[in-house]
């Protein structure tokens, strides 16, 4: 649904965006990782046709973004929530949704059950006459986010959802976007939230200015720190650590009477280090695959690049 | 160009004005009371006169006085204009707007419009309460009604409206430049600092703002309309909003 390639955004001669390429399949839900400033809202607004690219490819669809005829259509087929929800505030949240529905050239039958599906679907129906501005944070963010459904998008661009809410209200707006998900909508989420990504998102890309990684979240763990293995001993024996030491098992360190290694495959590599452990009179206690976590790749990832 | 869409962003807008009091206030009072003051003047010019006075001895005051209808019209826009497009940059819906298939040209029609409209009907309101007093006044001495003349169907059907408009293009241009709705409006207002010098030269006889003039002073608006309209459609960019503006 979104293929970028090479895709690159600079300001004057600092590059925002560094040679993007990446690939958004239809119906999934797309996170977008990176610290301030690391080009998120950048490729979002490349994306919308917002801004132009440098240089590179983007296509959303059959569309080519940066192709002056084809930017209508990709608005046309794209929903953007902004970081900042941007309502009419002295307009009511009815009015608000309704003049969306004009510009996207939605007949008065269409918006009205547009209009109305989405205030109900998001508890906004008792409130649909009050004005935006008297909403609070969380109810705005939903009628932002119902704007940029209100004509039925195949592509919704999330830029930081639930920045500055209140646990609630961003448990609101990401429930509404797991809703979204069951509806099959290519859902692209811009996020520093890891918890919210890994909660999600279908895959995580990581970006700093340059694309750093790209996958599940569980791949992306993987792909940074590995899983380790830890065996816990009733002891420690000088037979145990020799024939360990003869496995030739990657970063292997004691503590006591435990004993942790890398390992990539952990149902293929440990069954032998287990059989070594027991033919070498070892008593093992617990065996303990562990992984890093979503945050530690990703600080490892962006401090790598810094 | 799908005007449809910049009808529905005029409107929009037009709607918004009517909640802002101040907004509303300054078209209502400006072109009223001015409308009200001249006629006074006219009439206290007349019940004043020396026998035998003719109405020519007034024809520089009431040109002048017609004048001020173009002036309004370079004025009542620039609060308009600065709240439809400064104010969206602070609340910041500008960008949800932009993301949507509207073209930028019809964008910036409609907030033109929702400025124009507004700003022409006052103009015409004040000079229609004003001719009506003014021709009560001078009845009895001209004999029959001095207004509409060629001068301000001049003004009012060319010069008002394109003071209005440069007024709304040179705001366009300066809310790219300015994050707050009452400097815009301030800085907009300056537009009639020129009209208010032919005024004066008018006043001083250095010029006469007869039918003539006014045309050309009007040809040379519209030139300068033309450039301006350029420069502001060249402000008014998606790519220049969201990477250039302040």
């Amino acid at each position: 649904m979104i293929e970028t390639d090479g895709l690159t955004r600079k300001f004057g001669d600092v590059a925002a965006v560094d040679g993007l390429t990446l690939k958004v399949n239809e119906g999934e839900v797309f996170g977008f990782l990176g610290p301030n400033g690391a080009g998120k809202t950048t490729t979002v607004r490349m994306l919308c046709c917002l801004i132009s690219k440098t240089s590179g490819a983007a296509r959303i669809a059959q569309y080519e973004v940066g192709n002056a005829a084809d930017s209508a259509s990709i608005r046309r087929i794209i929903g953007l929530v902004p970081e900042s929800v941007g309502l009419y505030e002295g307009m009511s949240a009815y009015d608000n949704l309704d003049f969306y529905g004009k510009l996207y050239d939605r007949t008065e039958s269409q918006r009205k059950e547009s209009n109305d599906y989405f205030l109900k679907m998001l508890g906004l129906w008792e409130k649909r006459d009050a004005a935006a501005g008297t909403f609070s944070k969380g109810m705005k963010q939903k009628l932002a986010v119902a704007r940029a459904l209100i004509h039925d998008p195949q592509v919704l661009f999330l830029d930081e959802p639930t920045a500055n809410l209140d646990p609630e209200s961003a448990k609101t707006v990401r429930d509404f976007i797991l809703e979204l998900k069951k509806e099959k909508k290519t859902i692209f989420l811009n996020t520093h939230n890891l918890d919210e990504a890994q909660r999600i998102c279908d895959r995580i890309a990581i970006l700093n200015t340059k694309l750093m990684a790209i996958g599940t979240a569980e791949e992306l763990e993987r792909a940074v720190k590995g899983r380790q293995t830890v065996i816990q001993l009733s002891q420690m024996s000088e037979a145990v650590v020799r024939a360990l030491e003869r496995l030739s098992l990657s970063n292997l360190s004691y503590d006591g009477a435990r004993a942790t290694f890398d390992v990539a495959d952990p149902e293929k590599e440990n069954p032998p280090v287990v059989r070594t452990i027991v033919q070498a009179g070892g008593e093992i206690q617990t065996v303990t695959v562990k992984g890093s976590t979503l945050e530690e790749a990703y600080l490892s990832l962006v401090k790598k690049q810094e | 160009m799908n005007l449809k869409h910049s009808w529905i962003i005029a409107t929009k807008d037009l709607k918004a004005i009517r909640h802002r009091r101040t907004i509303l206030y300054t078209l209502v009072i400006t072109p009223l009371a001015l409308s009200l003051l001249f006629g006074y003047i006219v009439q206290y010019a007349v019940s004043s006169a020396a026998p035998g006075t003719n109405v020519s001895d007034f024809a520089f005051l009431l040109d002048a006085f017609a004048f001020w209808f173009a002036i309004i019209a370079a004025i009542l826009p620039s609060p308009i204009a600065s709240y439809s497009i400064v104010g969206e940059k602070v609340e910041k819906s500008l960008e949800p707007l932009l993301a949507t298939p509207v073209t930028d040209g019809e964008i910036l029609l409609g907030k033109s419009l929702a400025a124009f409209i507004p700003t022409i009907l006052a103009s015409f309101a004040g000079a229609a309460i004003y001719m009506a007093y003014a021709d009560w006044a001078l009845y009895g001495m001209v004999g029959h009604l001095y207004y509409p003349n060629w001068e301000m169907v001049v003004i009012l059907l060319l010069l008002a409206p394109l003071t209005c408009l440069l007024s709304i293009e040179l705001n366009v241009i300066i809310s790219s430049r300015v994050t707050d709705v009452r400097a815009a409006s301030q800085l907009g207002g300056v537009v009639f600092a020129p009209f208010m010098g032919l005024y004066i030269a008018g006043e001083i006889d250095v010029i006469t703002l007869n039918t003539l003039t006014l045309l050309v002073i009007s040809a040379i608006l519209a030139g300068l309309a033309v450039g301006m309209f350029y420069l502001s459609t060249h402000t008014f960019q998606r790519e220049e909003i969201l990477t250039k503006w302040k």
